[in-house]
């Protein structure tokens, strides 16, 4: 039986790979051609979904991007024999977007069937847990704290050390808690993991669940990402069923379960201690820090809160060792960073690399350029309430510390390309109009510096009291940004004056008076 | 407005089958939504005595959380994400064309209940902007003719 491969991915769904499935498998079936259709992740090459690939003696041939009106075609030309068509792409995996990256995190996205057990096992799946349930506690933290591995949410915190302060925590009950509440704008790297292989979030939370003594873990889901959702509770049930959640996993006594909750379309929900506010059924306000989620989180427990992108690298970490993924990167930023290239872009996808590549190479070696063709004027990174930065910043390194340099962040990994019809006065009165939307209201300077935000930019615009303005514009964002209680108000900033300071001219201001 | 007479026992259904859950609220509020489309007013008197709450504190979290809605939505919802990755992709012109074409605003339904419309920040759909989701479905590379396309298509359906 031949077997073809078409993604069951949010992107390539809303593109139409539904379709094209249900095509093949109808003209297959009239043909009376033998095919198992297997919907795996995507490859994140998304110009080239739906992409479909077909099992050869030669290895996977892929085709794309495929609409349903080109399958009868495409099975004329021979495609369960790999045979050449106008879409034909060879092996997808020759192709330097893919070729060129380091998957550790994603290294079974878009290649395995998401949510087969079977398929995770026979491709590494599990190599990690056997390892941590051989060990103890405090040499699981050790392998995640020799790694590297930094918080890849934002914030960049040393994953291992915050573990640390959980494992020494006391408390009887403690927790696990999934991020999963991915809500920047140009980031998708979450979602295509929970799509694409949601076991290894799942073994990444079971082993730091192992790790810290926390036997109950919950992912905080995004609203928005009905199919995550699915293929994590799918995969949940299966890894019950087979002994890899629960009580004594594998036979080991210990003890964790995994629970999936839905938020309900709050962005400041993505901030760790909203984000526990909201778990327990509440509004979701930030807290005040002291005393640190890992002390006090979830109903009070000692919790881990972290990413999803960073517990899905924690299998391969004890898979091969912490000095294995720390051999990626640069300085102080190690390992591989899932960047996702997004807006106007000609080859948008999600690229993993180590750190270090420059911004300029992922723009134009890999991403294409512009998908207008029109020259890139600025891109925005690391989501929402990141730095505008202009064409001048593109060698900078993809590095927590290079960033944090010039006033920019990393981030999630997001970056936003605009091309020169973009004008950065509006995205900056837009950051201040979505921190208004977004604010949970907790503290004045994000809730209340917001709103005075969009008017102050609307005046600077409107040519009313300009300089003054920009004075008063430029306060009210250091207010924000040494004001605010959590990343909302704090970071709004971050767009508004890199605007300012780079696009000038977009406000009607002198480019050497801004 | 449908009499909660005889919405009452769906939520007082989900209520029970809630009643252990650690920080169930949100979880009872989708249910809700699930079943019924919404979260009537009503229900938040049954909701608050179930869980030992006051009514604001229901109000309040119902009220916080853009997704949750109190009035019963058209057969169809629509979202346009209005993120930066679809902004650069000229998402305001498929916003504007949207209003336009259905006539209504944000947060409004058309007068024949077929559709309402929201605002969404982010579908992670961003590799192929603009986005926007009908119903469960999402859609990528939204042009004005795509959009209608697709109106004509549920509309029918």
């Amino acid at each position: 039986m031949t077997r073809l491969f078409i993604s069951r991915d949010s992107t390539a769904l809303s593109l139409g790979a539904e379709q094209v499935a249900d095509a093949f498998t109808q003209h297959t079936a009239d043909r009376g051609q033998s095919v198992e259709i297997v919907r795996n992740g995507s490859r994140g090459l998304f110009w080239l979904e739906p992409l479909v690939e077909v099992e050869t003696p030669q290895g996977r041939v892929a085709y794309g991007p495929v609409q349903e009106e080109d399958v009868a075609a495409l099975l004329d030309a021979g495609l369960l024999e790999g045979k050449p068509h106008p879409l034909y792409l060879g092996n997808i995996e020759e192709l330097p977007y893919f070729k060129n990256q380091n998957r550790l995190t994603f290294a079974r996205v878009g290649i395995t069937d998401p949510v087969s057990l079977g398929d995770y096992l026979a491709n590494d799946g599990y190599k990690g847990l056997k390892n941590a349930l051989a060990l103890q506690p405090a040499e699981i933290v050790k392998h995640v704290t020799d790694s590297g591995l930094r918080g890849r949410g934002g914030a960049a915190f040393p994953t291992g050390i915050k573990w640390n302060t959980v494992l020494n925590a006391s408390g009887e009950q403690k927790y696990i808690v999934c991020n999963a509440d991915e809500g920047d704008s140009g980031t998708f790297s979450d979602r295509m993991i929970m799509e694409g292989d949601p076991f290894v979030l799942i073994e990444g939370m079971t082993i730091a669940g192992i790790a810290v003594g926390a036997t109950q873990g919950y992912i905080y889901l995004r609203v928005e990402y009905p199919h995550a959702k699915i293929a994590l509770n799918q995969a949940i049930e299966a890894a019950y069923k087979n002994g890899y959640l629960g009580e004594n996993i594998q036979g080991s006594g210990k003890t964790f379960h995994l629970e999936v909750r839905s938020g309900a379309g709050a962005y400041v929900c993505g901030e760790e201690t909203s984000l526990l506010e909201s778990l327990e059924g509440k509004r979701g306000l930030v807290r005040f820090k002291p005393p640190l989620p890992a002390i006090v989180g979830l109903f009070g427990k000692p919790t881990i809160v972290n990413n999803v992108i960073s517990l899905a690298s924690v299998p391969i970490i004890l898979d091969k060792g912490g000095e294995f993924y720390k051999n990626y990167g640069m300085g102080r930023s190690r390992g591989t960073l899932p960047l996702q290239l997004a807006g106007n872009i000609k080859h948008p996808g999600l690229f993993e690399a180590a750190f270090g590549m420059t911004l300029r190479e992922l723009l134009y070696d890999y991403g294409g350029g512009s998908a207008s063709g029109r020259p890139i004027r600025a891109v925005q990174v690391g989501g929402p309430l990141g730095a505008y930065m202009p064409e001048s910043q593109f060698d900078t390194p993809l590095d927590y510390e290079a960033f944090a340099a010039i006033g920019a962040v990393l981030g999630h990994g997001g970056l936003v390309v605009h091309d020169d019809t973009t004008n950065l006065a509006d995205m900056a009165r837009y950051a201040m109009e979505f921190c208004v939307e977004e604010s949970c209201g907790k503290c004045t300077p994000c809730r209340i510096g917001s709103t005075r935000g969009v008017e102050v930019i609307d005046r600077i615009v409107a040519d009313v009291d300009k300089a003054k303005n920009t004075e008063l514009l430029r306060d009210l964002c250091d207010t924000m940004l040494c004001g605010s209680l959590c990343a909302m108000g704090g970071m709004t900033p971050y767009p508004v004056l890199s605007a300012l300071n780079h696009f000038p001219e977009d406000f009607g201001l002198h480019p050497t008076k801004a | 407005m449908q009499n909660y007479q005889t919405q009452q026992s769906t939520v007082l259904e989900i209520l029970d089958a809630h009643r252990t859950m650690p920080g169930s609220l949100l979880p009872i509020l989708h249910g809700i939504q699930d079943t019924l489309g919404y979260i009537p007013p009503a229900a938040v008197a049954d909701i608050a005595s179930s869980l030992n709450l006051s009514q604001a504190e229901v109000h309040g979290v119902i009220s916080f959380y853009h997704y949750f809605r109190d009035t019963p939505p058209g057969k169809h919802t629509v979202r346009i994400c209005r993120a930066e990755s679809c902004q650069s992709m000229n998402s305001k012109a498929l916003e504007n064309h949207a209003k336009q074409v259905l006539g209504i605003d944000y947060h409004e339904t058309t007068a024949d209940q077929t559709f309402s419309l929201e605002p969404v920040y982010c579908l992670g759909n961003c590799a192929c902007s603009p986005s926007i989701t009908i119903d469960d479905q999402v859609f990528g590379r939204v042009t004005p003719d795509k959009f209608d396309s697709l109106l004509a298509k549920f509309k029918g359906a």
